[in-house]
């Protein structure tokens, strides 16, 4: 099952060119060549080596090879190459700085993520032992600790782009509350004392995108829900 | 030319499960420390470790790290070092309780404990029966590791060069390790990091395979670096095929499909493991089980059109427990395969997943390395943890759920190491030789200069297909011989090799490159000690020699680069303070 695919791939060395331009890229795939990865490798290797992207696991569990694929954010080894519409567009991830063809500066998507203290806070002197959690509990992180941190949420949604040094942005939220969540943190007043600002968390407008187009399935809008239904419970 | 310098005591190469916990060592005793890693750290293959961290916590029935040491001088057919199989064993559920400690989020029982479930080769009893040893999160226990390590190292402030890549290792005239030289990939910059002490943490090199479960990046560059440096590797030949591969796409499928009671089936439906391991069928040591398939494959009894691989049954498990403890599974059988394993079995082959040998070192985490007499001379300043080290716990063949314990023991036990040497010598930095950084710099300036020569991608396939064909799960003198000259005549190509693209910033083809001059090092030394090695071990298994040899080869192999000279050296039979286990015959 050979087939041509054509490309149109985002390219931009700061060394070399004044403003980004798209290179059109056509090369054969096979029933080998599932996903949109695999092209990828093979354009690097047979066409031009030059196209700089990241990848690593190409599985989905990494979470390196975000990219906006014909508009839409996905990881490159999960998104099948049947299923796109020809010529594939090809750009970096929206919102962030682009370093380099595909690869984005993704500093302030970590700056985020370090701000909500992405680590269980307990204060207690720990036991010989685990400490104890209900499987009901511990239940509660399904849907949350699955993130891979590939940033396809944040770089999706609006409230991010208008206001990205101010807005937290769906994965950092989503840790959020994947802490205030865990039965065995001790801070969750003080998460919420420090979410409760007109724009960490409230920027939020549920425009879904971010659940639209989480690589993982996750819902970042439902766990900001969750975190503002523990604000109002504190409130009342 | 001169390159900026740059100080740490501490430089920790590899922002994996070892580097991460190595990391956190130092940095909470207050040493002045930086993590290179090639990628953001929870993009490191520890990520992809699906079933389990083993630890004796005896939640669900009885179990003692004594019958974990057991298993693992078995499962590693008695190439280990009882001294570092004792220290990890004993400290695995420290390890592991302390890991939850740090927040990682553990399946859980109805009593609120760790959950456990059966893995390969993880038996009670000193061999008897199948225990449950295998702490997880669900299939996802290496991604929720790694997180929560990194997290735990957000709240110790360590300090990360993100997207830096190792050249070279620094020794002055005494051979002591002062620093490594590494490549900022956004800049293309050179740097030299002078260091006290520096951890290789660099993971393995599965994509010397063309069929691997193993990431892009694991290339073996600290593999590489130290064969570069003049030091051996050990036991560099025993590589494990994970028996459950997805077929052609060779993604990983967990042991924990067979630990929550799937089982292999072959063309005739038959569950051929029954034949091969009486006792814990499919939960047989994973070389076992490799072979196992092989055999059937080999002899006609395989599945599909091309009767090239068997079948991983698990729908009889019932959808509840499959979208709770093997949700990732089901998600990648459907991706891959478009195949619901609540419905269907996935089709599986034996697929390169893991480096038993490495970077040769004692239980401390220090390199040791032959000087003079001495076979285990500490190589002052160097140190190695996780998959690229060879403390040896693995021996040759390494149990499921061991590998993730390995990263966080060993992680710990160098990072302490280090802290040790550093304060003992409350060290002035050692003077750098005049000429540090100038080799790599060398390495990486006739990369830019070439204007012709081999392909890159070429030379890479090449290797892989080599690898493939002439080390793979069988081996014979014949195919061995043929592949070190294939390998040989590749690695005189390599040395000739071109890429176009030659910008500073970004230059993803230019730090592949350097990954296959590491690679190619690993590939060559894996052929020729595995040629040297005339008996079936672990992994190990020559058709022309099928048994075990405890006169002859009871011993590690060392590999050095210059002249291709291999010597042996005896594994260590005295643990630390329990009998030693004496070699048996290996039955599962």
């Amino acid at each position: 099952m050979n087939k041509k695919m054509k490309f149109s791939i985002y390219r931009y060395n700061p060394e070399v060119d004044t403003q980004p331009y798209y290179q059109d890229v056509e090369i054969e795939v096979t029933n080998l060549d599932k996903k949109l990865l695999n092209a990828l490798v093979k354009i690097k290797e047979q066409v031009d080596d030059s196209i700089a992207f990241r990848r690593s696991c190409r599985e989905g569990v990494c979470g390196s090879d975000a990219i906006n694929i014909n508009g839409r954010n996905g990881l490159a080894c999960l998104t099948d190459l049947a299923k796109l519409k020809e010529p594939v567009v090809l750009r970096p991830i929206p919102g962030l700085p682009v370093i380099r063809d595909l690869i984005v500066d993704m500093t302030q998507f970590f700056h985020q993520y370090n701000s909500i203290k992405p680590y269980v806070i307990d204060h207690n002197q720990m036991p010989s032992r685990e400490r104890l959690q209900s499987p009901k509990d511990r239940e509660e992180l399904n849907g949350v600790i699955e993130c891979i941190l590939c940033a396809c949420c944040t770089t999706a949604c609006p409230s991010f782009w208008w206001n990205p040094d101010k807005f937290l942005g769906p994965a950092a939220l989503l840790h959020a509350y994947r802490f205030i969540a865990d039965t065995r943190d001790e801070a969750t007043a003080e998460r919420l004392d420090d979410l409760n600002d007109p724009y960490k968390l409230f920027r939020c407008h549920t425009i879904m995108n971010c659940a639209d187009v989480c690589p993982k399935n996750l819902n970042p809008t439902k766990a900001i829900g969750k975190i503002k239904e523990f604000m109002l419970s504190r409130v009342i | 030319m001169s390159l900026p310098i740059l100080k740490f005591e501490a430089v920790i190469v590899g922002g994996g499960g070892a580097g991460l916990r190595a990391a956190l060592q130092l940095s909470e005793a207050g040493i002045k420390t930086v993590v290179l890693s090639k990628v953001f750290p929870t993009r490191s293959h520890t990520a992809a470790a699906q079933g389990g961290i083993s630890a004796a916590l005896g939640n669900i029935e009885d179990d003692n790290w004594h019958w974990h040491m057991y298993d693992t001088v078995k499962g590693a057919d008695w190439l280990g070092d009882q001294d570092a199989i004792e220290f990890m064993c004993r400290q695995a559920v420290d390890a592991v309780v302390e890991l939850e400690h740090y927040g990682m989020p553990f399946d859980r029982l109805e009593n609120g404990k760790i959950y456990q479930r059966p893995f390969g080769g993880h038996m009670a009893n000193f061999g008897k029966q199948p225990v449950r040893r295998a702490c997880c999160v669900a299939d996802r226990t290496g991604h929720a590791m790694l997180h929560a390590l990194y997290q735990r190292n957000v709240k110790a402030n360590t300090k990360f060069f993100v997207e830096w890549m190792a050249l070279d290792l620094i020794r002055n005239e005494n051979g002591d390790v002062v620093g490594v030289t590494a490549l900022e990939m956004e800049t293309g910059q050179v740097y030299v990091i002078q260091a006290k002490a520096v951890l290789f943490a660099t993971g393995g090199a599965g994509r010397i395979f063309q069929s691997s479960t193993n990431a892009f990046i694991n290339t073996g560059d600290g593999v590489g670096i130290t064969l570069r440096a003049g030091l051996p590797v050990e036991d560099i030949e025993f590589w494990q095929f994970h028996p459950t591969g997805l077929a052609g796409a060779g993604v990983l499928i967990t042991e924990g499909v067979r630990g929550e009671g799937g089982y292999l089936l072959n063309a005739n439906g038959e569950r051929f493991m029954e034949r091969y391991a009486p006792t814990a069928k499919d939960l047989a040591s994973r070389d076992v089980v490799s072979r196992a398939m092989q055999i059937e494959i080999n002899e006609g009894r395989g599945c599909g059109p091309n009767k090239d691989y068997v079948l991983l049954k698990l729908d009889h498990l019932g959808v509840e427990v499959i979208d709770q403890r093997l949700p990732g599974i089901r998600e990648i059988a459907l991706q891959f395969l478009g195949i619901d394993p609540i419905k269907e079995p996935i089709p599986v082959v034996p697929t390169c997943h893991y480096m038993m040998g490495g970077i040769p070192t004692n239980y401390k985490g220090e390199v040791v390395a032959p000087f003079g007499a001495n076979k285990e001379e500490v190589v002052k300043g160097f140190y190695a943890a996780g998959e690229c080290a060879c403390a040896s716990v693995h021996g040759a063949n390494r149990l499921g759920t061991n590998s993730l314990l390995d990263l966080v023991v060993f992680g710990k036990s160098a990072g302490n190491s280090m802290i040790k040497f550093i304060r003992e010598h409350d060290l002035e930095y050692k003077e750098l030789p005049k000429d540090a950084g100038e080799f790599s710099l060398q390495r990486v300036q006739k990369i830019d200069a070439s204007t012709s020569g081999e392909s890159l991608a070429e030379l890479r396939h090449e290797m892989q297909r080599i690898m493939q064909q002439h080390a793979g799960v069988f081996r014979t003198q014949k195919v061995l011989m043929d592949g070190i000259e294939k390998i040989e005549a590749l690695y005189a190509r390599a040395q000739n090799l071109y890429i176009k693209d030659k910008s500073k910033v970004f230059n993803t083809a230019r730090v592949e490159a350097l990954e296959f001059i590491n690679t190619i090092e690993v590939a060559l030394a894996t052929m020729i000690c595995a040629e040297a090695r005339k008996e079936s071990r672990g992994a190990q298994a020559r058709e022309d020699y099928p048994e075990r040899d405890d006169a002859n080869f009871m011993c590690h192999t060392l590999f050095y680069r210059d002249g291709r000279k291999i010597i042996y050296k005896d594994v260590h039979v005295a643990p630390l303070t329990v009998d030693y286990i004496p070699p048996a015959k290996r039955v599962y």
